[in-house]
């Protein structure tokens, strides 16, 4: 109901005379600071839409008097970071790769850029740590199946594992056992990859199966071979696990990892990075076969 | 007699026409969907046959007053049963989706996985128990400041029912994998059919009892609901244009395409936070905060000018959602904009709040509920300084997609929106079901310090962990090079994560608290405690005007 207009005793200001459910309103003014801070807002507003794109017209919207846009903000940004980077990408482009460790400052470069490179496109398979995981190497341990050299590694990026549709790519297959040897027999060969390592007494009748089915790839010390991709399997690292079973499955069905072949999605100078990168993650090895001229590229199947 | 056989009627052919939905169902959701609406018109057509009224039974376990109010208070009581009931499951699946992220062993699919629960705490948070609490405020507020009952009493029933229905459609929806995935609209087409029928009632019982008030200038508290009502109606309608791919089946195209559909989304979005969480629990503020203080509200003039200020910038703020994205840069620009000078205006509700203690500030040490109110508009204040700041395109190339957000909305959504519903429900309850006083002042005491310290743990956290995780993503090394790997920065939160999980778990504590004290209310018991000061009420002057004309409206 209709109430009057009075004085609220505790802070001495007027009512409005409204009155709801008990509930009164005071008629205090507006807090001045409340005012002109909105006012201040609004004025920044409005400067704001002056000098930045703001207003839509018919056709385009105002461009405001800085001529600023977010497009035209990055191309200059992409720009300037391509000219400060294209010495470097030229450099590394024109070096041949074996040469690469002798050019310190190129080298500390390529392994940043590497490094960026490889946790956009390789930590999904090799870990952000490149550490690997069952089935995906580690590429910090010397242990390498196609060879651990700058350009070894170059050649597996740009060709991939086992990938469909590049007919350089780097492939191996090992049979599977299962039926061309008899239950017994997988049991014997795989003691024997167990005495390997130390993990199971001698077995005389396995390393006769291993000599006649195996040592071919693997060689006759089971030491693998890098001209076929085979494992070595009288160390302590294993792809597809060390125990017992796992080894039995894998002589009986083996599995065969793929990685893509890099080239065509990445540009050569970010694969070329990402070689000295993973070369730099502690295995790499030293490049054998150098020229003596430094300009000449040693043709050496890789 | 012959109104229950056409009733009967009614809900038999509901019955046959759900039963055939289900047989030609293209798919799970949409035939587990029609069930429910079959199990409902089953419901009904037995209720209405047998003549029996279980819900005088049901009421009678949460004993409910069956004495005639002098006010519609029945669909009020179930508003805050239900507001009860859904913030519990919705905090719930809170602490469970933030316990998932800290440990991702806890997806258990498909039903449970992160995706989907997600939905479910945001749409039961906001939705369910935020809605539910508006719905019952909103209908407590208007009769009283209208003198005037419900003006549509049956309808106002449909109102909840109905309401209740959505949420159950919504919420099996997301496990069941049934979504539009448009961000706090993933309900799809027949359930957005039916929550348009539900919000149309609820309109139309709100302005049908502000017109029959015998009050002759409508409360402020009424301008804001009616704010909230009217843009959320058009916000619903227009988000969710899109074309069923089958009438039986749960799929469905968007109206929009591309920037056009992201940006109608964030419209939408930005504005169910500024109209359904901001000027729909003003509203609540503006009655429920003089009421408890028993004090004036501090300015009217403020009142009106920061209403239509807020009313009028904050539609227009939604680019900020879209910085840096294909949205044309001057959209970005308007969207910062308005942003900035929405700041004021939102600040002018926590003035008219806090500056209404005056002469009452002695009430923040004695009454719990004054207190819990006074933290909600500071988390409020808080909030409306932060957002702005957030849309300031420079801050926000930091910001945007990180955890930093997620802070921002929960200091807003647990301090303000939670805060202010405890306060409400706490306010309500006593009033409601005729007691005395609450079972338990204290333990609003150990709610609200439970539910501060969570959100101190939460905010903090969640700022932390943004502004790590923003500073990790553009961190280039001495080569020009970025530094760190996804997978690198999530790893990096982990603390953090655990240390948001548990702020939520205190805020639950908190509330389970007040489950306790409400329900200890409902059944009548009263807590011997040291006493603490509260709004004295009087049901005598309670008291509508039923008969008479409403009183003319003097031209001002």
């Amino acid at each position: 109901m209709m109430a009057e207009k009075r004085i609220d005793p505790p802070t001495g200001t007027e009512t409005v005379g409204h009155e709801w459910d008990g509930i009164e309103e005071l008629d205090t003014p507006m807090p001045r600071w409340w005012v002109w801070t909105f006012i201040a807002c609004v004025i920044f507003a409005i400067g704001y839409v002056a000098v930045y794109p703001a207003i839509p017209m018919a056709e385009k919207a105002t461009t405001g008097t800085l001529g600023w846009s977010s497009r035209g903000q990055l191309s200059a940004e992409m720009q300037a970071e391509k000219g400060r980077r294209a010495p470097m990408l030229t450099a590394l482009s024109r070096i041949p790769i074996e040469r690469l460790p002798q050019d310190s400052a190129l080298m500390q470069q390529a392994v940043a850029g590497g490094r960026a490179a490889f946790q956009v496109n390789c930590v999904q398979c090799h870990g952000s740590g490149a550490a690997g995981s069952g089935g995906y190497p580690n590429l910090n341990d010397d242990d390498w199946l196609w060879g651990g050299d700058l350009k070894a590694i170059e050649y597996t990026l740009v060709h991939g594992i086992r990938h469909p549709g590049d007919v350089a790519t780097r492939t191996s297959m090992m049979p599977a056992f299962d039926g061309i040897l008899s239950p017994a027999e997988i049991g014997q060969v795989t003691g024997h990859v167990l005495s390997l390592t130390g993990k199971a007494a001698a077995n005389p009748s396995g390393a006769a199966i291993f000599a006649t089915n195996c040592a071919s790839c693997h060689g006759q010390n089971g030491k693998g071979s890098r001209a076929f991709g085979a494992p070595n399997l009288a160390d302590a690292i294993w792809l597809y696990g060390s125990s017992e079973q796992e080894i039995r499955r894998q002589i009986l069905a083996p599995r065969h990892g793929v990685m893509p072949a890099w080239q065509g999605r990445l540009d050569p100078v970010t694969i070329r990075m990402l070689a000295a990168y993973v070369h730099s993650l502690g295995g790499g090895e030293d490049f054998v076969e150098v020229a003596e001229d430094p300009a000449v590229q040693v043709d050496e199947q890789p | 007699m012959e109104t229950s056989i056409a009733k009967i009627g009614l809900w038999f052919a509901l019955l046959i026409l759900a039963i055939l939905a289900v047989a030609g169902a293209q798919d799970t959701g949409f035939a587990v969907h029609m069930w429910i609406f079959a199990a409902v018109a089953f419901g009904g057509m037995w209720v209405t046959a047998v003549r029996y009224d279980p819900l005088a039974r049901v009421q009678g376990i949460f004993r409910m007053p069956t004495d005639p109010s002098r006010y519609d208070d029945d669909p009020i009581r179930w508003g805050v049963i239900a507001t009860m009931f859904w913030g519990a499951a919705g905090f719930l699946a809170g602490l469970f989706i933030a316990l998932q992220l800290a440990f991702p062993a806890l997806n258990f699919e498909p039903y449970l996985n992160f995706g989907r629960v997600r939905p479910l705490h945001t749409s039961a948070v906001i939705f369910a128990f935020g809605g539910n609490a508006l719905i019952a405020t909103s209908f407590y507020v208007v009769q009283r400041t209208c003198r005037a009952r419900l003006a549509f009493p049956a309808l106002a029933r449909f109102v909840f029912w109905g309401y209740q229905l959505f949420i159950v459609l919504a919420a099996s929806g997301y496990l069941l994998g049934v979504t539009q995935s448009r961000e706090y609209a993933e309900p799809e087409w027949y359930v957005d059919i039916w929550l348009t029928i539900v919000w149309l009632s609820y309109a139309a019982v709100f302005i049908g009892t502000i017109v029959r008030r015998h009050e002759p200038h409508i409360y402020v508290a009424n301008w804001f609901y009616l704010a909230f009502i009217l843009t959320v109606a058009m916000l619903h309608v227009v988000n969710n244009l899109a074309v069923p791919i089958s009438f039986l089946g749960s799929r469905s195209y968007s109206a929009f395409a591309g920037v056009q559909d992201a940006l109608t989304q964030w419209w939408y979005g930005h504005n169910a936070v500024g109209f359904f969480l901001t000027a729909g629990f003003l509203a609540m503020m503006y009655y429920f905060v003089p009421k408890q203080a028993e004090r004036p509200v501090y300015s009217y003039r403020l009142s009106i000018i920061h209403f239509w200020s807020l009313i009028f910038l904050y539609i227009w703020a939604g680019p900020h959602h879209l910085h840096y994205t294909a949205l044309p840069d001057w959209a970005q620009t308007l969207g910062m904009v308005f942003s900035i000078m929405l700041w004021m205006p939102s600040w002018g509700g926590m003035i008219n709040g806090l500056m209404t203690l005056n002469g009452a500030w002695d009430k923040v040490r004695t009454d719990p509920i004054i207190r819990m109110m006074v933290m909600a508009l500071a988390f409020y204040g808080m909030s409306t300084f932060e957002g702005p700041m957030l849309s300031i395109k420079s801050v926000n190339s930091l910001s945007h997609y990180t955890d930093w957000t997620i802070g921002h909305v929960h200091s807003g959504a647990l301090g303000w929106n939670g805060m202010i519903t405890f306060a409400c429900v706490y306010y309500l309850v006593p009033r409601l079901w005729k007691r005395e006083r609450l079972y338990s002042l204290r333990m609003i005491n150990w709610h609200f310090w439970l539910a501060t310290i969570g959100i101190v743990f939460y905010a903090a956290s969640m700022w932390v962990a943004g502004i790590t995780q923003g500073l990790m993503w553009r961190e280039y090394g001495a080569d020009g090079y970025l530094v760190n790997s996804f997978a690198d920065t999530v790893s990096a939160l982990h603390p953090m994560y655990l240390m948001r999980a548990f702020g939520g778990f205190l805020y639950l504590t908190g509330f389970v608290i007040m489950l306790v004290n409400v329900w200890k209310t409902i059944t009548g018991c009263i807590r011997i405690e040291a006493p603490m000061s509260d709004a004295a009420f009087d049901p005598e002057k309670d008291r509508p005007i039923t008969s008479g004309r409403p009183a003319a409206i003097p031209a001002e």
